[in-house]
């Protein structure tokens, strides 16, 4: 692909902390390689804030490889920018034109509160994981793997939802700030294979308890979590959840 | 887990949802294929006679409350869950293009609140002349009978009440679009081979039925039914 340089105005959301009613600044970039990473493009905006004695702007990443979930920004009205199946840090330059305006905000949900400028705090998805997305065995040495058979299909299920990294860019575009793509994900991800069995049903309900807690909403697949998912986690794993949840809540025993 | 932790869930209230909804849905079939008899050509004696039966069954009658009860529990949870969703998000994003889902998937509450508005028009026109007031001429073919049928034709002369009825039937079939498929997905369909079933179905549901309940006062109006 060709390569070119551009100037941009780039729109971004400052909060100096939790309580600061923050607002929109705008900054202009200059000579910016669309070879470079969207981030590299906030790290060369960074520089020129330092330069200019100001505060740097505030954003989460870590592997910028597009694995640990860490980098989320809503960019010009999409979580993770315009490309499909691609978290923030694998987001390019090349993606944007000399001359564009590139409005960035942060995950918007009450369950992630702005901590700083594009930083929320996703502890809430921890809190879930810890619920009951968990498989409770004995660490000891590696069984065999084919001590226990476990269907193709499944496995290539499994691991389908397991490819989630909680970057909640689920929530981020649901009119109803759900994480139930999420869920759906992990619950689906451990539903699936044998090891997730002995804490089947009170995983879901612990997990789904503890979402509605931290004040996520009522799933109502409309499926723009699917659209803007990095990792294309199926909406499908919302229904195996809503059966899950179903199954689980309903055979309870009290 | 209590039954009313069941139900009071984000999810188990999406179930009463589409609970009530299907149940709704049922109803549809039975409402749209009673009206249908308006256009047996025989000056409205069949449709008559089935408003009658519909009216004056002991069981129907019993059934009717269900209905009410059906429609009433779908409005309250709904309202409820669109509140409590859209409060959800605090802050509002500044760029909002609702990337990657359906105009008519978000907006199922205003376009519930426009069929509930248009649920009044209807039983104020229909339901409480036949079963409160009373005040319906008699059928031609039998005293006993109401005349619901010439009560049709005359609502329906005014050009009016015909473009708010097909409005009703419009967003009656953008809900069902949405609502139809996503009941099952909140039910646990995940199996993509039924899921497609399920969806086709949805949507031919939601074109047949609204269109055949829009082409009675269009039918009506234009004298294509006397
Ligand atoms: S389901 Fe997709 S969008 Fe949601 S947290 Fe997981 S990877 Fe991110
Ligand atoms: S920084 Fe790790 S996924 Fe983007």
């Amino acid at each position: 692909m060709e390569h070119y340089n551009m100037n941009l105005t780039v729109e971004v959301w400052r909060q100096k902390n939790k309580d600061d009613k923050g607002g929109f600044k705008s900054y202009k970039v200059k000579d910016i390689s669309s070879e470079m990473s969207f981030l590299e493009m906030f790290d060369v905006l960074n520089e020129q804030l330092v330069h200019n004695g100001e505060e740097p702007i505030a954003f989460d990443h870590d592997c910028r490889e597009g694995i640990c979930g860490a980098c989320s920004m809503y960019i010009n009205g999409k979580p993770h920018g315009p490309w499909a199946a691609t978290t923030t840090c694998q987001l390019h330059m090349r993606a944007f034109k000399d001359g564009d305006t590139i409005v960035v905000e942060p995950w918007r949900a009450k369950a992630f509160p702005v901590i700083k400028d594009l930083v929320t705090d996703r502890s809430a998805f921890d809190r879930i994981i810890a619920a009951g997305g968990y498989v409770s065995v004995n660490t000891g040495n590696a069984v065999d793997g084919n001590s226990l058979p476990i269907e193709k299909e499944k496995a290539d299920s499994a691991f389908a939802a397991a490819a989630c990294i909680g970057c909640g860019a689920c929530v981020a575009i649901c009119k109803n700030s759900s994480a139930n793509l999420f869920i759906g994900a992990k619950v689906s991800h451990l539903a699936l294979l044998p090891q997730g069995e002995p804490e089947r049903r009170t995983r879901v309900i612990n997990m789904i308890e503890q979402a509605d807690k931290e004040g996520f909403g009522a799933c109502t697949v409309t499926g723009a979590c699917e659209a803007v998912c990095p990792k294309e986690i199926s909406i499908a794993n919302i229904a195996r959840l809503n059966k899950e949840y179903m199954n689980a809540s309903f055979s309870s025993d009290k | 887990m209590t039954w009313k932790q069941v139900f009071t869930s984000t999810i188990g209230q999406k179930l009463v949802m589409g609970l009530t909804g299907l149940f709704l849905i049922s109803f549809l079939v039975v409402h749209v294929g009673l009206n249908a008899c308006i256009w047996a050509d025989d000056g409205g004696k069949m449709f008559n006679q089935g408003a009658h039966f519909m009216g004056s069954m002991v069981v129907i009658r019993i059934m009717e409350i269900g209905l009410f009860i059906g429609f009433f529990i779908h409005i309250i949870q709904g309202y409820a869950l669109t509140a409590y969703n859209n409060s959800r998000r605090g802050t509002a994003y500044r760029v909002n293009k609702g990337y990657g889902s359906k105009w008519y998937s978000r907006s199922m509450g205003l376009l519930g609140t426009l069929l509930l508005l248009f649920l009044i028009m209807h039983i104020w026109h229909f339901w409480v002349p036949s079963r409160i007031t009373q005040d319906l001429p008699e059928a031609s073919y039998n005293p006993e009978h109401h005349d619901l049928f010439s009560r049709m034709i005359l609502v329906f002369q005014d050009p009016i009440v015909v473009v708010l009825y097909v409005l009703g039937c419009i967003s009656l079939a953008y809900h069902l679009a949405h609502g139809f498929k996503a009941a099952f997905r909140t039910f646990g369909v995940h199996n993509s081979r039924y899921y497609s079933t399920i969806k086709a179905v949805g949507y031919a549901f939601s074109v047949i039925v609204p269109l055949a309940f829009a082409m009675m006062p269009v039918s009506m109006y234009l004298g294509w039914v006397k």
